[in-house]
């Protein structure tokens, strides 16, 4: 996962005399990540395709399936937005801290705790707090409880040299049997008798749908989300000197960056974007904390973010279109009889192309204007 | 009748009968991982091959009706699913943590995809060993109703134990995960090595898988691990890839995954999910107190991108 170098004013230099080299140039860099991601989800939805052909069904009803489903009218695009909001926060809570080189997977962790500490804080708030103040308290505990939680794998790392991947797949695990024990003891709702839930909230509390769509609040928070953390990575200082830590931890500490407040940072930056997650899934889909908020979205996140290739930019498509791809599950079920966890084989498998594609990175001379020949 | 009731020794004899039934797929893919670890790599795809591994000895040993069959055929799979992952990894730029993130997702979509028509029909489960016939309370007689699988792991714990420090495919494996280069310049091949230690690690996996499938809960059904694959990469390093020591924690994390429901059969209800996440607050601790900044986790191979 290295930062392919973008600066303009190397293409600039080697310009050679043509006025629309720079632009071919800079069309060449660009180009990189676009072709080969196309071409690695090309070949992934081809071996699907071989597998469904294999059991005897039609590839190509099921790819328009799965546009209907997921992009194909109104209301399912609108499923399809719904289901990216909580991609788009879960996969920064994995990109931020993959630009300074930690592989962290345990966003679903902070996403349920998060949801739990909006929860627990709405229930006495919401007395005598009207809902916007209310909603901003329930969002901020959110994102401190999150940033906390992945902030702490980050410390770990760092200071006691735990590996960030491991601890954070337990603090998942260990996040999730907190909200059972809080959700089944100390903050459940004695009216919720077959799944525990804690207190739902009043119905004016909720957050809202965005005018004419129905399609909640969430989504226009997660995507300023990510638009704030693509200028946070490539158009700030600390931007700048995190790639440069994930780079290469020790010319950065030579640089005399502080790496050790660079890496709590953006982990417990990202960690805030998880819990935030699970704030809005209380707050605007389910009503209260409950075991419906450990759906997986912390996951699917890390999917999200290796196909962005850690660009908080690129997250916004990817996130709609695999928010896309599992909308349309329920219709390929219906319709074709297949089970419904083809969504998750095809998921599998695109993934597994995608990220074997990263080895053609930097292979293709047409993508690297340095080894052009000059033209004299 | 009194004699079936045992009162309080209920509780650490459910643990014990907990620690041997839970254990079992813990040993197995533990010590698949701790090959492929021993090798330099990473495999962090074995929840999937579980799963799938379980689908697959399932399906087999409905449609053959010999449990043992469905094992092999697991096994088979299992080995498929680490060829896979050991193939792309052994690629430039590849990283093989996320690939192992993909696998697990692959292996779980394509096991709940063809698992699906195995859900309805029941399978033959795999034989176990009464060894509580001497005791009179039915409780010991079925803490002690071990299945052979577990025998099997035991035994092949303290094999590869055996095999890592005295066979030469050990001592190649050794070198393989210590240095790369080291291996090269003794001629040998250190991919080929990790495409083999990252086969024969899936194919234990999967006898973990069919385990859960065809012993322990003995049925098929989407939520049938519940994260012993994903465990498995924190229990190796808790045993310090050591197979002796995956055996020891392997029980260790069975037995503190039984205390919960131990504790709610007599009674004691409170924290049930609390001793659940047990194993992995156990884990984190351990883990954070033996790791440094400053060096690798003792014992641990030196190619291992885990521990750089």
């Amino acid at each position: 996962m290295t930062v392919q170098a973008n600066d303009p004013a190397l293409s600039l230099n080697a310009g050679g005399g043509a006025t629309f080299r720079p632009l071919l140039e800079w069309l060449a860099r660009r180009a990189e990540p676009v072709v080969i991601g196309s071409a690695a989800i090309l070949a992934g939805l081809m071996l699907f395709s071989l597998f469904i052909l294999a059991i005897g069904k039609s590839p190509v009803a099921l790819f328009q399936l799965m546009y209907t489903g997921g992009f194909g009218s109104w209301f399912s695009l609108q499923n399809s937005l719904s289901r990216a909001a909580p991609l788009l926060l879960t996969a920064l809570c994995v990109a931020l801290p993959a630009r300074l080189g930690l592989v962290i997977i345990g966003g679903e962790g902070a996403l349920v705790l998060g949801g739990v500490a909006a929860a627990a804080v709405a229930a006495p708030l919401t007395g005598f707090l009207p809902p916007y103040p209310a909603l901003i308290v329930m969002a901020v505990a959110s994102m401190i409880v999150g940033g906390i939680w992945i902030g702490a794998v980050g410390f770990l790392r760092h200071y006691r040299g735990v590996n960030e991947t491991i601890s954070s797949l337990l603090l998942a695990y260990i996040a999730i049997a907190l909200m059972n024990q809080l959700v089944e003891g100390l903050l459940r709702d004695p009216a919720s008798l077959n799944k525990p839930s804690t207190m739902p909230l009043p119905p004016g509390y909720m957050i809202g749908d965005i005018p004419g769509m129905d399609v909640h609040w969430g989504l226009v928070i997660s995507i300023i989300a990510c638009v704030g953390s693509w200028i946070l990575i490539e158009m700030t200082s600390y931007g700048f000197a995190a790639r440069m830590a994930g780079g290469n931890v020790r010319a950065a500490q030579i640089q005399g960056l502080p790496v050790g407040r660079l890496i709590v940072g953006f982990t417990a930056i990202a960690g805030t974007f998880a819990g935030l997650a699970g704030m809005l899934e209380v707050a605007a889909v389910q009503g209260s904390a409950n075991g419906s908020i450990a759906a997986g979205y912390g996951y699917t996140g890390i999917l999200v973010a290796f196909l962005a290739r850690h660009n908080p930019l690129a997250i916004i498509p990817i996130a709609f279109l695999l928010g896309g791809l599992e909308a349309s599950g329920g219709l390929i079920q219906r319709r074709m009889g297949l089970p419904d966890a083809t969504v998750v084989a095809l998921q599998g498998t695109l993934f597994i192309v995608i990220l074997f594609c990263e080895t053609f990175y930097g292979r293709f001379k047409v993508f690297n204007p340095d080894l052009w020949k000059r033209r004299t | 009748m009194d004699e079936t009731n045992i009162g309080l020794w209920g509780v650490p004899l459910a643990i014990l009968a907990g620690a041997i039934r839970v254990s079992t797929p813990f040993i197995f893919v533990s010590l698949g991982e701790a090959i492929t670890e021993r090798s330099g790599r990473i495999n962090l795809g074995l929840e999937g091959t579980l799963v799938f591994g379980a689908m697959t000895a399932y399906a087999v040993a409905v449609l053959t009706g010999s449990p043992w069959l469905g094992v092999l055929a697991a096994m088979a799979a299992g080995a498929v699913f680490g060829l896979i992952h050991g193939f792309i990894c052994r690629f430039p730029r590849v990283n093989d943590i996320a690939i192992g993130i993909a696998m697990m997702q692959f292996g779980l979509g394509f096991a709940f995809f063809l698992g699906k028509p195995f859900i309805q029909p029941s399978a033959p489960k795999l034989p176990s060993i009464p060894l509580g016939n001497w005791s009179s309370y039915p409780q010991v007689q079925a803490a002690l109703n071990i299945n052979v699988l577990f025998f099997i792991g035991f035994a092949l714990s303290l094999f590869l134990f055996w095999a890592f420090r005295n066979t030469r495919p050990g001592l190649i494996l050794r070198v393989v995960g210590d240095s790369t280069d080291a291996a090269r310049a003794m001629g040998i091949n250190p991919d080929r090595v990790r495409l083999l230690a990252t086969a024969l690690g899936g194919s234990l996996a999967a006898v973990g898988g069919a385990y859960l499938s065809l012993y322990y809960p003995g049925s098929w059904n989407e939520g049938i691990s519940s994260g012993q694959g994903l465990m498995a990469v924190a229990l190796v390093i808790f045993a310090r890839w050591n197979p002796i020591h995956c055996f020891l924690a392997a029980l260790l994390f069975g037995g503190t995954g039984a205390l919960g429901p131990a504790l709610k059969s007599v009674g004691v209800t409170q924290g049930y999910y609390l001793f659940y996440a047990a194993p992995y607050v156990l884990t984190l601790a351990i883990l954070i107190a033996t790791s440094s900044p400053h060096r690798a986790l003792s014992g641990a191979p030196g190619a291992l991108s885990l521990t750089k």
